[in-house]
């Protein structure tokens, strides 16, 4: 695995709800095999952004693209990519875990079972359930509802739900946002578990999870015209202990006006 | 799998850093001393050359340091750790610096006949170089009986200082002629004498790891 190859590109990247801009002219990317934080105030635009990585905006209506995104170099926009498809390539983790009203074994199944998948489904659930550090809390009942699970168990599951359809990209939107602090360093501990094998962009809201747990930070920030856009992307240690910009400095040392 | 298993292997990193440092310096120590005896000029300054990858070595521990409290936010022991490495680091550091001054002055004493046979401060020099040892073992186990012991010895180097610089007192007075020859061997004492006080800073600090209490245990007479 090169650390340098990219897989996710966003070039001049623009969205608009409707006639409202939300994000403007960002370029991004992620590399191979690296967690990549994005950061910034509320609002900013950090979750449209990321969201447009797979094209989850296209469930919004009146939603509008600007610019391209690329991933492993196709422009993820073509009308020739079925964004079905694409999402089982990109996957998504979203904040609050929300598992299907089945039991633990058919909920990392889903995807399989969707994409028709011919293999062992048994051993592809297992060893998703496995990635997702979750196999051995509940190998013994596989046929359990996924309600009865805890909360950061069940954000674990949602997780294995992704892994599960093998994707190469998960997109992760604040997902230890509704746990309690060791369920969140437990996800964490994932996250850098997991990016040994997956590409990972997360959303965080809590800047000091995006240090803890990632390569490369993206500071993203917002003006009166409420776009965001991006200032600053770096390594992390840089970024956290370093930043050039001084917008990042003010952001992440509390002194955001 | 525990919450925090990668940063937990950094710290343990972190810390077998530091004791690579730790035994850079005492290597250092040992060479400046034995190149002063055996009047061995290449290789003391052959030792003021190495004190170059010291420096880089403790440079790179106080960045790692920085970047685990700028990215990671250590608590409790975790953040004791941290702060130990970091002070650490500066005074296994600065004690290479006094090795570099051994190997300095054994340069600036050139091919001079020597005044008198080293007895005083090879015994110095091994003394502090145990508690050295002692106090980066004291760190490694969290045994604070042990760092305890190695403040209190710096007592019996303050002792060993007082004889040699009454010693080469005498020899000054006697003849004027020695004075040069006496003071590079009283500044050479003098570094092995901060040597053995940087050490039990390093004690200290392990008290301050284990307990979490700032003290000093023993102050130094000089």
């Amino acid at each position: 695995m090169d650390r340098r190859e990219v897989v996710l590109k966003a070039d001049r990247l623009r969205v608009w709800y409707g006639s409202f801009l939300a994000i403007k002219d960002v370029d991004f990317q992620a590399k191979v095999g690296m967690v990549t934080a994005l950061i910034g105030p509320s609002g900013c635009g950090k979750s449209t952004l990321l969201r447009s990585f797979n094209r989850m905006n296209d469930l919004i209506p009146s939603v509008k693209i600007g610019g391209s995104v690329e991933f492993r170099g196709r422009n993820i926009y073509d009308s020739s990519v079925d964004p079905t498809e694409l999402r089982s390539r990109i996957g998504m983790v979203f904040q609050k875990p929300n598992p299907f009203p089945k039991s633990i074994f058919d909920n990392v199944a889903f995807g399989l079972r969707v994409n028709g998948y011919t293999g062992d489904i048994y051993e592809a659930v297992e060893r998703s359930l496995r990635q997702a550090a979750l196999w051995e809390e509940v190998k013994d009942r596989l046929n359990k509802s996924a309600f009865a699970l805890s909360g950061g168990q069940q954000q674990r599951l949602c997780i294995a739900r992704a892994l599960a359809v093998e994707p190469e990209v998960v997109l992760m939107d604040e997902p230890a946002s509704a746990l309690d602090p060791i369920a969140t360093l437990a996800i964490e501990q994932l996250i850098r578990e997991l990016s040994r094998v997956y590409t990972i962009v997360i959303v965080t809201h809590n800047m000091q999870q995006a240090a803890r747990v990632s390569d490369e930070t993206a500071f993203l920030m917002v003006d009166d015209d409420r776009a965001g856009y991006l200032v600053e992307h770096g390594d992390t240690q840089q970024i956290f202990t370093n930043p050039k910009d001084e917008r990042t400095e003010a952001y992440i040392t509390g002194r955001f006006s | 799998m525990t919450p925090r298993t990668d940063f937990h292997k950094d710290l343990t990193r972190l810390q077998d850093e530091l004791l690579l440092l730790g035994g850079m310096v005492e290597k250092a120590v040992a060479r400046a001393m034995d190149a002063l005896r055996r009047r061995d000029l290449d290789a003391s300054r052959q030792v003021v050359r190495e004190d170059d990858i010291v420096d880089l070595k403790r440079f790179d521990l106080e960045e790692r340091c920085i970047d685990l409290i700028a990215t990671q936010q250590p608590m409790a022991g975790d953040l004791r750790v941290i702060i130990t490495v970091l002070h650490v680091a500066v005074e296994l550091e600065r004690i290479g610096d006094y090795a570099e001054g051994i190997a300095k002055i054994s340069l600036m004493m050139g091919n001079d006949p020597p005044l008198k046979p080293l007895i005083d401060i090879p015994r110095m020099a091994e003394q502090s170089a145990d508690m050295l040892r002692r106090s980066l073992d004291a760190f490694v186990n969290r045994d604070i009986v042990a760092a305890t012991t190695v403040c209190k010895d710096d007592d019996k180097i303050d002792d060993l200082y007082d004889q040699v610089y009454r010693e080469l007192l005498t020899y000054m007075l006697e003849d004027p002629e020695t004075i040069r020859r006496a003071t590079y061997l009283l500044w050479v004492a003098h570094d092995l004498e901060r040597i053995a006080d940087r050490t039990t800073n390093i004690a200290e600090r392990v008290i301050f790891l284990v307990t979490g209490r700032l003290a000093d245990v023993s102050v130094s007479r000089y």
